[in-house]
């Protein structure tokens, strides 16, 4: 009972760090940006595709794929910010929050329509040769790729963290972030900041694309699924904040997966709306909010 | 303003009778898909278009409805009784998520409708795996004109809410928080109810629209009504006739179900593709939608006769 018990908190732990780097994305682009992309989902869905691609055509690792993956999602995020979301920049707050909201949902379902039209419904997998293999703990078994995933999203958010707080560029998003007016006086294009953040939220996306196919199928429709675990996942950890946003996805992922055990797999969902509802009425500053 | 009540009784009048006048179900059916997309979309219209709190989950509350109508119909208890309990849990569910989301500012409305309606969608699915029919002691008595006439009696009910929110004090209320929550408050209107009946509003009609879809279809996966397919069409309804406005949805309907007639026949691929684009020109470039657009020609016409 008690390894079983460990071995489900392992794999919740394990899916759970593709909650968090999932979510890293979208919460960095709602801190700078105050925008909200819900079709985050679906650049995730497309960073799948180019691992799942680049290992079928020419058997690219796909843990190699991520310096692909993250490149080609930069370069569509920041399309995307050019064509459709640069234009909210300058509104209003809460103006700028529900447009970027109704544009990201309608590109929800063009991305999707495309990928379909592109690549058929079907479900494709990556399967390297080490995809089975676990290594034993105790009385528990760890599966390698998975593991492997976690420490690179560990590895990605160290990166993002030190870009965001070591380096003037990073300093120059943050403060941006914090005051446009005053970053715009001291001399920050901050129009390029939001450009660049934007297309760094999408390429943080690529990433966990091409980390989630190592494990689980890729198909178009996976998008909204994903979408959803990082909105759960931003809000209990507080909006904008990305190692409260990490570590929150670690915790939904071990909530998510014990529940299943001990309630049963049908309502393995239902676990993470009652987490939401909770942490909002109790603590809507996100659960690892300071103050 | 006399035109216009006129062209809406003439209107009125030739749906009621439109059954008498139309030989086969054909255009009797594609009316009915009318009222009940035109349902569907006022009854978000109410909360998203007169509040302006966007509901990214609008399928939950219409999901809900046609689960709860669907099973104790299909249980012997009698339709009405049915209609009633379903559109009391949709309502009921909009005021479990309303009430902790609402009362804060920024997106998390939108989060909180979006994830119950996905969880909906999943849960239903993993319980009620199968595909649900009409046993065939329902399918005897099946005729489209009950279902014709109960759409009708929907599209009047939630068309007449929309109306009365531009003409009551509630309504004044909720418009002053949709434009700006800080100065409602000021003025002493309480922002957090406003945006909570009006949601139970629109959670009510949307549940008792599922009721009716629930009546209506002979065979469905119970988890179909939970698609986000049906929250996008009611958004693209919406914008497209005008968000905020009375007539707005139920043009917008008549005009997505012609054109989705059309390029079902050729292109049934590409249809979700054009709409996701058309929805997303109209917010960008269109936010008034057809209303809007209609109001500044007339406006321009008067100016230069």
């Amino acid at each position: 009972m008690n390894s079983i018990l460990l071995q489900n908190a392992i794999f919740g732990l394990l899916v759970g760090g593709l909650y968090g780097l999932g979510a890293v994305g979208l919460s960095l682009v709602f801190g700078v940006l105050k925008m909200l992309n819900v079709a985050h989902g679906e650049l995730i869905m497309l960073g799948g595709y180019v691992s799942v691609w680049l290992f079928t055509i020419w058997r690219i690792d796909p843990f190699v794929s991520i310096l692909a993956g993250g490149p080609a999602l930069f370069l569509i995020g920041g399309v995307l910010y050019q064509v459709l979301f640069r234009r909210l920049i300058h509104f209003h707050e809460e103006h700028k929050i529900k447009n970027s909201i109704l544009i990201g949902f309608g590109l929800a379902l063009v991305l999707q329509t495309v990928a379909i039209l592109a690549w058929e419904a079907d479900e494709r997998a990556v399967t390297p040769a080490y995809a089975g293999a676990v290594f034993p703990l105790g009385g528990v078994v760890v599966p390698i790729s998975r593991l492997a995933a976690l420490l690179l999203s560990f590895v990605a958010l160290g990166g993002l963290h030190l870009f965001l707080t070591r380096t003037r560029y990073g300093t120059a998003i943050r403060a941006t972030a914090q005051d446009e007016q005053a970053a715009a006086l001291s001399g920050i294009p901050t129009n390029t900041i939001y450009l660049v953040a934007f297309a760094l939220g999408s390429a943080l996306a690529g990433v966990a694309g091409a980390l989630v196919s190592v494990s689980e199928a890729i198909s178009p429709t996976i998008g909204l699924n994903w979408t959803l675990k990082a909105l759960i996942v931003v809000v209990l950890g507080g909006m904008g904040n990305i190692f409260g946003t990490f570590v929150a996805g670690l915790s939904l992922g071990v909530a998510e997966s014990l529940s299943g055990f001990l309630l049963g797999n049908v309502y393995r969902e239902v676990v993470g709306l009652a987490l939401f509802l909770i942490v909002l009425s109790l603590r809507p500053q996100g659960l690892f909010a300071r103050g | 303003m006399r035109g216009s009540s006129i062209a809406i009784i003439l209107i009125a009048l030739s749906l009621v009778f439109l059954p008498a006048l139309t030989p086969g179900d054909n255009i009797l059916n594609w009316v009915f898909l009318v009222l009940l997309y035109g349902a569907l979309a006022q009854s978000w219209n109410l909360l998203g278009g007169f509040g302006g709190q966007v509901n990214l989950g609008h399928a939950a509350f219409f999901g809900l409805g046609s689960l709860v109508t669907r099973t104790l119909w299909l249980d012997q208890v009698p339709l009405p009784v049915a209609l009633v309990a379903g559109t009391a849990a949709a309502t009921t569910m909009g005021l479990v998520i309303g009430a902790p989301s609402l009362r804060l500012r920024g997106p998390y409305f939108a989060i909180g409708t979006l994830a119950v309606a996905e969880i909906l969608r999943i849960t239903t699915g993993n319980i009620l795996p199968e595909i649900s029919f009409l046993p065939s002691s329902f399918l005897a008595g099946y005729r489209l004109l009950p279902r014709y006439y109960l759409a009708l009696v929907l599209v009047s009910a939630v068309t007449l809410a929309a109306w009365w929110l531009t003409r009551s004090r509630f309504g004044y209320g909720l418009a002053a928080v949709r434009e700006d929550e800080d100065v409602a408050g000021a003025i002493g209107v309480h922002p957090f109810r406003h945006k909570l009946l009006a949601f139970v509003l629109s959670s009510f009609f949307a549940g008792m629209a599922g009721g009716l879809f629930a009546y209506y279809h002979v065979s469905y996966y119970p988890q179909f009504p939970f698609n986000p397919i049906w929250t996008f069409d009611a958004l693209l309804i919406t914008f497209l006739g005008g968000a905020g406005t009375v007539w707005g949805p139920l043009i917008g309907a008549g005009f997505f179900l012609l054109i989705r007639e059309v390029l079902a026949l050729r292109l049934v691929e590409l249809h979700l593709l054009i709409f996701g684009l058309v929805f997303i020109v109209v917010v960008i470039a269109l936010p008034g939608g057809f209303m809007e657009a209609w109001r500044s020609l007339a406006e321009k016409r008067l100016r230069y006769p």
